[in-house]
């Protein structure tokens, strides 16, 4: 007999000028994975924050029903005491504490306010081994990849004696790999009788692990669909309102001479001197090209296009940057901007965006010359900007007086990216373009880094979703610990080819 | 599939002309602190126009609290900037000193000849405050020392450096009078004095002081100028954006603002021009509030203050470069305090080992009450003015009713908690 653990029946909430969720139903099994599924801005987040009490009782419209009680969170803690465990789409760890200190912050064994470590300890190894984490619970939280942090955020949940698990976007910065092994937790979990809710933009995942998927599209409900209904191309169709018989939009590549070229590039790491990271990297981009680097998470992508960008990453840079066979100096950003060199952030929130600043003065933070003269800024010249960039990306927002912080993680994506499209750079970098974005925003950038190639910018995408890589690129590279160890026209390119070539480079590293 | 078949984004365009009355009232509570902190200080000034019997708004008292306060507001122009970028500078008051004592060895004590100017010696203490500054603002910008460490320490430094000067104790006056006009003196009246009622003449056949009405018409003129300009763009800007078809402030809304701003500076020139009219401290400071507003407002390098102050890696990352911009925020204060310290000295005609001590915490209060974040990013020009005006008139208001020094601290100190407060808790709500 399946009964139901929780009910959230009519759940209106809205915030100064927009109206988040309107009259939403969500109903979920015990014991079950319930995915919820929607684009970007359709309220998941919201509607899991009123859930956990983050938007106390009282701020928004409706009821919650949870184990046959109406409850009234009044806050975080309230819904923590019922056994409700969310995980922020943004990770809450503190990056300079341990993990068992991160575990326990909060509701440490403690003495007449005496922290006993040992006892803090031997709980935490005996959480991470529950989670499949081999780590010292003594290590900082700094010292660990995105997908271990994951992980030890699941641990702190169970530490809190968790009967329904809320994850909002858990995979959205792991590897595949990671991203299974998460999964294959969820579904452990799942026998052992915690109920699980699900928010991710990765449908093949939802696909492979969901009981029921309720679709929520600009703020209602759409649909609750069962096991044997899910499919991607039935959640899609209800999460966008229409087909979308293609995932990625059709190209014509019309492809040039070299405009863009890296020769021997070397970085160390900023703090341990003496670890290089990036070894010895030659790569180049024709005009019209879309290049695509492949690797696991780790690989160094990210630390070498950051390099490259101003050496914002990174110490002891040396090798070489052409653009159109002439050596340039990217050593600031300022220049590598004036080049004609751009690079979108994977980080939004760290490196992307002012988040208490509204829409428009981030979409033109990175070029204020194009809407200023003589260092004074045209209002209504700004003006129209925002709203001209806003509207090709689609960023959804009541204004584009809205604060990013208060944006959808997707729309927050579109607004960074808005930002380097108005520099209208001749070398696009972007690193992860697609994190944390609905199947139909994917599509809506695809087709924007289709048009720029058209135009003849030389773009280079940086993504650890393969199946994307293969799909909008001319070619591909392959990297791994800080190499590149292959190179392949898209055109042969396979999953499989890619990980063998990660492999083998594996295999040389060691040798 | 075609591109056409993805979701229109016209309907969400289309949102940025918004009904007007639904528009009146979210305006209202988003600048809910704007129009709050303007009544507060009207609020303030009538609570005092009544405790102190009318003195307040007296022609005389308003010069004599205009010439009291304008540094505070001269250098809180500064510390908006320091503390949007997120930093904070301790230093003012002892820099503030220290340059105030230089003018005066320069000009009474060195032998310098010609150099003694006081036009010359205010230029060079100029320089000399921007040059402090930039010391400082490097360790904070290159080295990434916390500015509270390097302003604490220059804080110490300058206050020493100014004693030192003075040699110990003494004060070193009196100053030249074409200086002391920086703070003391008013406009001269080109147009002339319109009497209108004639002052009373004493039995001895001496006119009797205060008596009688007449205007400085200088005053009145570049009053009257100064509020139909004000209103005239006011009204152009409304019209661009409204000829655009992007929302602009209701008009209701507008029309009381400008209203109300308009009748208070018509009334406070009015005040002044029965006196001797404007003091020139009030015109210097009034040119620089316009300027940083146009700085802060309109200006590529204003914008990447904020930008800086709120997220200083994006910034980075967007090409800005964060270290020389600190660097200017730092000189632009230090040039500043240089300022506050001729206008400190100037008013006192003389040096002393205390001047503009325990300043800097009346200036970044001004900032913080005027809405002014602490994590940086956050605050405008026009609030750090009002939050100077203030703390000036709360200075002047509770020493006339003859309120304890000791207690117009504590009272300071709870309205500076209290403008917090109500900033957290607007946020919060909405
Ligand atoms: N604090 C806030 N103030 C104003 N608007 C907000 C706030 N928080 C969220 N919103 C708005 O509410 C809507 C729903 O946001 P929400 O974060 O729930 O979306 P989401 O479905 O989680 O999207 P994503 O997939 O991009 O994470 C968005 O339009 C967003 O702009
Ligand atoms: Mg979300």
């Amino acid at each position: 007999m399946v009964s139901t653990i929780l009910e959230m029946r009519g759940i209106t909430k809205t915030f100064p000028g927009v109206k988040a969720l309107s009259n939403v139903n969500l109903s979920v099994e015990e014991g079950e994975i319930h995915a919820v599924v929607g684009e970007n801005g359709a309220g998941k987040s919201t509607l899991m924050k009123v859930l956990s009490g983050v938007y106390p009782d009282g701020t928004y419209d409706g009821k919650i029903i949870y184990r046959g009680q109406e409850c009234h969170f009044k806050g975080i803690h309230d819904s923590e005491r019922q056994g409700i465990v969310i995980i922020h789409q943004e990770l809450a760890l503190v990056p300079m504490l341990s993990i068992a200190e991160n575990i326990f912050l909060g509701n440490e064994h403690a003495r007449y306010g005496v922290i006993d470590w040992h006892a803090n300890e031997a709980r935490t190894t005996a959480l991470l081994k529950k989670v499949g984490l081999n780590e010292d619970p003594k290590t900082l939280i700094t010292n660990i990849g995105v997908g271990k942090q994951q992980l030890v955020e699941i641990a702190k949940a169970l530490s809190k004696e968790v009967r329904l698990l809320i994850l909002d976007e858990p995979t959205a910065s792991l590897s595949e790999k990671d991203s299974q092994a998460l999964l294959d937790l969820l579904l452990e979990f799942k026998n052992q009788g915690i109920t699980s809710i699900l928010i991710s933009h990765k449908l093949n995942e939802v696909n492979r692990v969901a009981d029921h998927v309720t679709i929520i599209r600009d703020g209602q409900t759409i649909e609750t669909l069962a096991k044997g209904d899910i499919s991607e191309d039935r959640i899609i169709t209800s999460m966008v309102g229409r087909a979308l018989e293609d995932r990625y939009p059709p190209r014509e590549p019309d492809i040039g001479e070299i405009v863009f070229e890296v020769k021997n590039w070397s970085v160390y790491h900023p703090i341990h001197a003496e670890r290089q990271v990036i070894k010895g990297i030659d790569i180049n981009v024709r005009r019209g090209e879309v290049v695509g680097i492949a690797g696991l998470m780790g690989a160094g992508r990210t630390e070498f296009a950051m390099s490259l960008f101003g050496r914002s990453y990174g110490r002891r840079i040396t090798g070489d940057v052409l653009f159109r066979g002439k050596p340039i100096d990217t050593s600031t950003v300022g220049k590598a901007v004036q080049h004609g060199i751009a690079y979108v952030t994977e980080d939004r929130k760290t490196y992307g965006l002012n988040l208490i600043d509204h829409i428009k003065h981030n979409i033109t933070l990175a070029n204020l010359g194009g809407v200023s003269r003589h260092g004074v800024i045209d209002d209504l010249r700004e003006l129209a900007a925002a709203n001209d960039y806003r509207g090709k990306t689609n960023i959804r927002a009541s204004s584009v007086y809205q604060m990013t912080g208060n944006l959808s993680g997707g729309n927050q994506q579109k607004v960074v990216l808005s930002k380097w499209l108005f520099a209208s750079p001749e070398v696009l970098i972007l690193d992860e373009p697609t994190r944390g974005i609905d199947v139909g925003a994917k599509y809506e950038i695809y087709t924007i880094i289709a048009r720029l190639a058209a135009e003849g910018k030389a773009i280079i995408v940086i993504s650890s979703e393969m199946p994307e890589l293969l799909g909008i690129s001319d070619r591909i590279y392959v990297m791994n610990e800080g190499r590149i160890v292959g190179e392949m026209a898209a055109s042969d390119a396979s999953q499989e080819k890619i990980m063998r070539a990660i492999v083998r480079g594996e295999g040389k590293a060691a040798s | 599939m075609s591109t056409e078949s993805t979701p229109a984004p016209s309907s969400s365009v289309a949102q940025d002309i918004q009904p007007a009355p639904r528009f009146a009232v979210s305006a209202l509570v988003t600048n809910l602190r704007e129009y709050g902190l303007v009544l507060a200080l009207i609020a303030i000034m009538v609570f005092f126009q009544f405790t102190t019997d009318g003195t307040l708004f007296k022609p005389v008292n308003l010069s004599n609290l205009v010439q009291q306060n304008s540094f505070i507001i001269v250098m809180a122009l500064g510390m908006l900037l320091v503390i949007v970028s997120g930093h904070i500078d301790l230093s003012v008051g002892s820099v503030a000193g220290f340059i105030g004592a230089l003018a005066a060895m320069m000009m009474v004590i060195w032998p310098l000849g010609f150099l003694s100017n006081p036009l010359v010696v205010s230029i060079v203490c100029l320089i000399i405050g921007g040059a402090i500054g930039a010391a400082q603002g490097y360790w904070v910008a290159y080295h990434r020392i916390p500015s509270f460490i390097v302003t604490l320490a220059g804080m110490l430094i300058f206050r020493g450096m100014c004693q030192a000067l003075l040699g110990g104790g003494s004060s070193v006056g009196p100053l030249p009078a074409g200086f002391k006009a920086l703070s003391s003196g008013f406009i001269p009246d080109l147009i002339g004095t319109w009497e209108i009622v004639p002052p009373t003449v004493n039995l001895a056949g001496k006119t009797i002081v205060g008596s009688g009405l007449s205007l400085h018409m200088t005053t009145i003129v570049i009053g009257v100028i100064g509020v139909l300009a004000y209103i005239y763009f006011g009204l152009k800007a409304r019209r661009a954006r409204e000829h655009h078809g992007y929302h602009a402030e209701p008009f209701v809304l507008f029309t009381a603002k400008t209203l109300v701003i308009s009748a208070l500076v018509l009334f406070l020139v009015y005040q002044f021009a029965t006196y001797r009219g404007l003091p020139i401290v009030l015109v210097v400071m009034g040119l620089l509030i316009g300027l940083f507003v146009f700085v802060t407002k309109r200006m590529t390098i204003g914008r990447r203050i904020y930008a800086m102050g709120g997220n200083a890696k994006a910034a980075q990352l967007s090409g800005i470069n964060i270290e020389r911009l600190t660097l200017f925020v730092f000189i632009n204060m230090g040039v500043l305090s240089a300022l506050g310290g001729l206008i400190i000295a100037a008013r006192l005609g003389q040096a002393v080992p205390a001047a503009g001590l325990g300043s800097e915490l009346d200036v970044i209060a001004a900032v913080f009450i005027g809405g002014a974040s602490a994590m940086g990013g956050v605050g405008q020009v026009i609030g750090a003015v009002v939050g100077g005006f203030i703390m000036g008139v709360m200075n002047n208001g509770m020493s006339i009713m003859g309120v304890n020094v000791d207690w117009q601290q504590v009272v300071k100190g709870l309205v500076l908690l209290g403008a917090v407060v109500f900033d957290v808790y607007n946020k919060n709500k909405a």
